[in-house]
Parts: C-alpha cells; sequence; structure tokens
C-alpha cells in the first residue's frame, strides 16, 4: 500500500518534534528514517501507526486519509524497540494474539496453522512453547517481526529494529529481514540511527534533522550527493578542510579540488578518512602524525597540521608511518560547502 | 585459585566472630519481640483448656464480632483494590498536571496515624460535624454503624494495592498496551490479557495485605464505631473490650483468631511470592526476565 504524508507536524508541549515533514513511500518499498536522537523520527512512525495524532498535515494510505483513524482499525504492523513481547504469553500465543482479538473470527486450528507457518518462515522451529524471557535476543526480535506480520498488516513499521542486539546477530538479521521483505513485498518503513544499517537495508534512505527532511534519495544518491554538510557528517567519519573557492575550484595550499556548485569565497572540504592520502612528499598539506590505529583492514593515521588542525586518514596496511613522523596530506575527492 | 589462608576470611566483611554475634542477636530478638507474643496468646487461650475456649469462642458477642470483622473486609478490600487498579492504571499510564501529587495523596493514610482519620471522620459526619445534621435528616447513620466502619478502614487501606501496583506498572511502561492495541485489541481485551496477567501476582498481593490490615484495624474503628458490643464491635476491638472486663481467656481466645488469620495471611503472602519470583507456570514481570541460556539458531 502507498503512503502518503502531506505537511505532517507534531508538536509535544513546547518541544517542535516534526515540523511539516511530506513524504511519499511507494508501495512495496522498504524506506528508512535515518536522523539523530531528537530529529523526529521516531515520532513520524508512530504517527503513520496511529500511536500519535498528528497536530496538522494529513496521512493517507493509498487514497483514504487515515490522519484520524485509530491504531486498531489501521491495519499496521508495528514491532517495537524493545519488541514488547506479551511476557506472560509463549511464542506462539504472542504470535496468535492478533489473530485471536481480530474482529474476523478464525477457528483455532486455522490460527494454529497459520502461527506454524510465521515460525518457519522466521526460522523459530521449536519455540513455541517458550516464553519470551527464555529465548534470545535475536530470537525475540523474530518473534515480534512474526506477531506483526501474522494480522496481514497493510504497511511493516520497525522501531529501531536492531537497537538491541550485538554486532554480529544485528549484521545477519539486516540482510535476513531483507530477505524476508523481498520474499513478501511488503510496504516497509524502519527508523534508525545507524547510517550502516540504513545504507544496508533501504531502497531509500530519507534522512531527518530537528524534525525536517533534509534529504532524501537512494543509498547511492545520498552517499555520493550529499546535499548538506550535515548529511556528510551525519553519514560517516568526516575531515573538515578549511579552503577558499576560485572560479569553480576550492583551494588549500599547492591543492586544487573541483567544486562547480560553489561560490567565490571562504569554503569548507568535507572529505572521508579514506579520501586522504599520506605520502612524504609534497605537494600537501604539511602534517605531523599524532596516532596510528592498526585494524583488520587498514590503518587509521590520526595527524596534525600545521593549522593545529586534526585529521583522519585511512590508509592500505603497507604505508610506513610512525608516530612523530612528517609527511603531507593530499586530497583524493571531497565534498565543498561555502561556509 | 589461591588456597585460603587458615584465620582469613572468605570475603571482605565475613569474619565468623561477626556473623555469628549478628545472627545471635536478630534470633534473640524476634524471640523475645515477635514469637513470645504469640505464645503467650496461645497458652493464655488455651489455659482453661480446649472446652472454656470454644465457648469463648462461640459466646454471641464473639460471633457478631467476628461476624462484623469479615463483612467489613469483604466489602473495604474489593473497593480498595479497584481503586487500587483505578489509581495505578491513572498515573502509570497517563500524563496529566497534577500526577505526582495523586502519587503523595495516595501515600497519605501510610503516614498519617489512624486515630487521626478516626477523628476527622467524626468531624465530618458527627452529630456536630459537617454533613452531621443533613444525615440525620435523611435518617443515614453513618457513624457508630457499619459504613463508618467501613469507611474508616478503607481510608487507612486505600494505598495497599496501588503501592503494590505503581511501581511495577511504570516499570512495564505502555508498549504491551501499544502493541496489543496495535494488533487490533480493544481496550478492555488489552486490559483483561495484557495489562491485568501482567500484575496479577502484585495485585494479589496487595490485596493480601490490605486484607490482613483491615481486619486488624484498631485505632481509626475505635473511633468511628462506638464500641456497641454485639453490634459494631470489631475483632480487635472485642480483644481490648474482653482485657478490660478482666475476661483474660476470652480476651486471648479472639486474639488468637486474630492470630490465626495473619498466620493464613502470611502464608498466601509467601506462597504468593514464590509464584512472583519463581516462575512455576508462567512468569510474571515482579522480577527482571530471566536470560536463559539459548542458542542462536540463525
Amino acid at each position: 500500500m502507498k503512503i502518503k504524508l502531506e505537511d505532517v507536524s507534531k508538536t509535544f508541549q513546547t518541544f517542535r518534534a516534526v515540523r511539516g515533514v511530506s513524504l511519499e513511500i511507494e508501495s512495496g518499498e522498504m524506506v528508512a528514517l535515518l536522523g539523530p536522537s531528537g530529529s523526529g523520527k521516531t515520532t513520524i512512525l508512530r504517527m503513520i501507526a496511529g500511536l500519535e495524532y498528528p497536530d496538522g498535515g494529513h496521512i493517507l494510505f493509498g487514497d483514504t486519509d487515515a490522519t484520524r483513524i485509530p491504531v486498531r482499525e489501521r491495519g499496521v504492523g508495528f514491532v517495537f524497540q524493545n519488541y514488547a513481547l506479551f511476557p506472560h504469553m509463549t511464542v506462539a500465543e504472542n504470535i496468535g494474539f492478533g489473530m485471536k482479538v481480530s474482529k474476523t473470527k478464525r477457528s483455532k486450528a486455522e490460527i494454529a496453522s497459520r502461527v506454524n507457518e510465521l515460525l518457519g518462515l522466521m526460522r523459530l522451529d521449536g519455540l513455541g512453547n517458550r516464553f519470551p524471557s527464555q529465548i534470545s535476543g535475536g530470537q525475540r526480535q523474530r518473534v515480534a517481526l512474526a506477531r506483526a506480520l501474522a494480522v496481514d498488516p497493510t504497511v511493516l513499521l520497525l522501531d529501531e529494529p536492531f537497537g538491541a542486539l550485538d554486532a554480529n546477530v544485528r549484521r545477519d538479521l539486516r540482510r535476513w529481514l531483507r530477505e524476508i521483505h523481498e520474499e513478501l513485498g511488503i510496504t516497509s518503513l524502519f527508523v534508525t540511527h545507524d547510517q550502516e544499517e540504513a545504507l544496508d537495508l533501504a531502497d531509500r534512505v530519507v534522512i531527518l534533522n530537528e524534525g525536517n527532511i533534509v534529504q532524501q534519495g537512494t543509498p547511492e544518491e545520498v552517499s555520493r550527493a550529499p546535499n548538506s554538510r550535515f548529511v556528510t557528517t551525519f553519514l560517516g567519519d568526516t575531515n573538515r578542510i578549511p579552503a577558499s573557492v576560485h572560479d569553480g575550484s576550492a583551494v588549500v595550499g599547492e591543492i586544487r579540488l573541483p567544486a562547480p556548485n560553489a561560490t567565490n569565497g571562504a569554503a569548507e572540504i568535507l572529505a572521508r578518512p579514506r579520501d586522504l592520502d599520506w605520502q612524504s612528499q609534497g605537494p600537501g598539506i604539511a602534517a605531523r602524525v599524532l596516532r596510528v590505529i592498526d585494524r583488520p583492514d587498514g590503518r587509521r593515521l590520526v595527524v596534525s597540521t600545521d593549522a593545529e588542525a586534526h585529521l583522519e586518514l585511512d590508509v592500505a596496511p603497507e604505508v610506513v608511518a610512525s608516530v612523530g613522523a612528517t609527511g603531507f596530506v593530499t586530497i583524493r575527492r571531497g565534498q565543498v560547502f561555502n561556509i | 585459585m589461591a588456597r585460603r589462608q587458615p584465620g582469613q576470611p572468605r570475603r571482605v566483611g565475613d569474619s565468623p566472630a561477626f556473623k555469628w554475634s549478628l545472627i545471635v542477636f536478630v534470633v534473640v530478638t524476634s524471640l523475645i519481640v515477635i514469637v513470645s507474643p504469640l505464645v503467650v496468646i496461645a497458652t493464655e487461650a488455651l489455659g482453661r483448656g480446649l472446652p472454656a475456649y470454644f465457648a469463648a469462642i462461640a459466646e454471641p458477642d464473639m460471633v457478631s464480632a467476628v461476624t462484623l470483622t469479615v463483612v467489613v473486609a469483604l466489602i473495604a478490600v474489593p473497593i480498595n483494590t479497584l481503586f487500587g487498579i483505578a489509581a495505578a492504571w491513572a498515573v502509570t499510564k497517563f500524563d496529566f498536571p497534577g500526577r505526582r501529587l495523586l502519587i503523595i495523596v495516595i501515600d497519605i493514610p501510610f503516614s498519617v496515624s489512624p486515630i487521626v482519620a478516626g477523628v476527622s471522620y467524626l468531624f465530618v459526619y458527627g452529630l456536630q460535624g459537617l454533613f452531621g445534621p443533613t444525615l440525620q435528616s435523611a435518617d443515614i447513620k453513618i457513624l457508630f454503624a457499619l459504613p463508618g466502619i467501613v469507611m474508616a478502614s478503607m481510608f487507612v487501606t486505600a494505598p495497599f494495592v496501588a503501592r503494590e501496583l505503581i511501581p511495577l506498572m511504570q516499570a512495564q511502561g505502555r508498549d504491551l498496551e501499544e502493541a496489543a492495541t496495535s494488533l487490533g485489541a480493544s481496550g478492555f481485551r488489552t486490559f483483561m490479557s495484557v495489562t491485568l496477567p501482567n500484575v496479577r501476582w502484585a495485585m494479589l498481593y496487595g490485596i493480601i495485605l490490605c486484607n490482613a490490615r483491615v481486619m486488624g484495624e484498631f485505632g481509626a474503628v475505635s473511633v468511628v464505631s462506638g464500641n456497641i458490643r454485639g453490634e459494631t464491635n470489631t475483632l480487635p476491638l472485642h480483644v481490648e473490650l474482653l482485657y478490660h472486663d478482666y475476661q483474660t481467656a476470652a480476651s486471648f481466645a479472639a486474639a488468637s483468631i486474630l492470630a490465626f488469620l495473619a498466620v493464613l495471611t502470611l502464608i498466601a503472602k509467601v506462597w504468593l511470592e514464590r509464584q512472583g519470583a519463581g516462575r512455576a507456570g508462567r512468569p510474571s514481570l515482579s522480577g527482571p526476565p530471566v536470560p536463559a541460556p539459548v542458542m542462536e539458531k540463525a
């Protein structure tokens, strides 16, 4: 089902959580709402679910105005951040709850067979009689998902779906959720503060800050062409290098970078650690190595320039550098923004 | 693991001398303060033999006192349970101005001496009191009658159920109810199949404490009941009355009934604590969830 938000806003007491957000989610699409805490992403998700009502604007499900439809009748599947599994019910009872309380009457056998089907789909076979306190975090997450899917929702909403899991389980579940999404084709919207998660999982990423959408697009679009300093810095580690723009190029010392969209004057080059190189000979920005951090896939150098600015570079493991060594930083690519 | 040197305590603060003197102190104090009165009640009540004991219990004024006490409990406990659920629900699931104040107000009976409650009821409902003349002209008797006793008992025990439920429901938050509603459950269904099962042990615990206190309440009830023998005398009042009449054996017989009720309450309480902490059939939320060592099957 296609979902459309038209100029939706929400204020809690004096805090303007969401400030006129318009957004369209195509049928079958998987969209990430990405932003720092307090950016309004969870509030938007809860308004789509009907757990909060907007102060202004409209929420459309297909062609129906769902703005005032209560959560109970909205037909959404909501996966809560801490799963909110019913602790006094078994895994099977949790999954069957929605079908049991539904207005559409189903027989016990019908519910049981659907529960079994979902247990299989979620790879939870044999755990139906356990209580939520007796299974692992990753399993709880899948029970929560099964419970939400059991009522055949028109849209699946997930609030920080992997927030409470450790890194390895998180990555496995992420890929698996993507598979489930492709298998079922259900319109899905999830909230996260983790840019890696958003880029890994979503067809489209919506980046929010202070209650506004700052950019939306495919992972490729937002990664390659971030439209603001906020988006660039939020999406990953960023070096900020002061520069000046002259006739379409940014200049730092002897380095020139193309900057077709920047106007003449003071500017800043934003560059990822991987976009910087370390050379023992000039030309480049003269710097001294402060720290060397070795990692499985390379090494990170923390260097200090003559202007006392700290830069971080990701270089190949073969690059020779030791604390105190001097050399030159060159910029392979970067985004230029006027200050 | 390093071998322990002789004389070296197992852990910090684990010296045997301290351990045993502490245990002996607590046991002796409990014997003097708690156990010996109970023994006295039993021996004094049975001092003139079993037949005398049963005769004392079967005495009409005694039967009336027991009946009144049970009737008061049967009215006050359910009302206070409903009140407790409503109060806990209101202050934990909704935000409204004065929420914190309401929590404090609910707690007042814990900190106010019951006799103060009794006296204030006299001022409100007594003949010279605020509503006294109105009530008299309408021929409604509150003081020195069952309604007054019930109301005084309710005042004293109002916080019990609410106090047990509030911390638990606060810890649970609104997620479970929101989840149930988003799955299509009605408000009533959500309450019956999600909210209530998760607080039922705490609620029963509160009910038992509430019941014990209603049956044992003396101060507030003694002011408003008027001590009419065979009519408005509850069991605790009857104990005192008999004692002042120098009917020691009968007095202790009445006390033994109260003590028996207390022991029953205690057994129920221990049983409930086991239900809550250990998880025989279904887990409750009163303790932290037990992470079972289950391997991830992904």
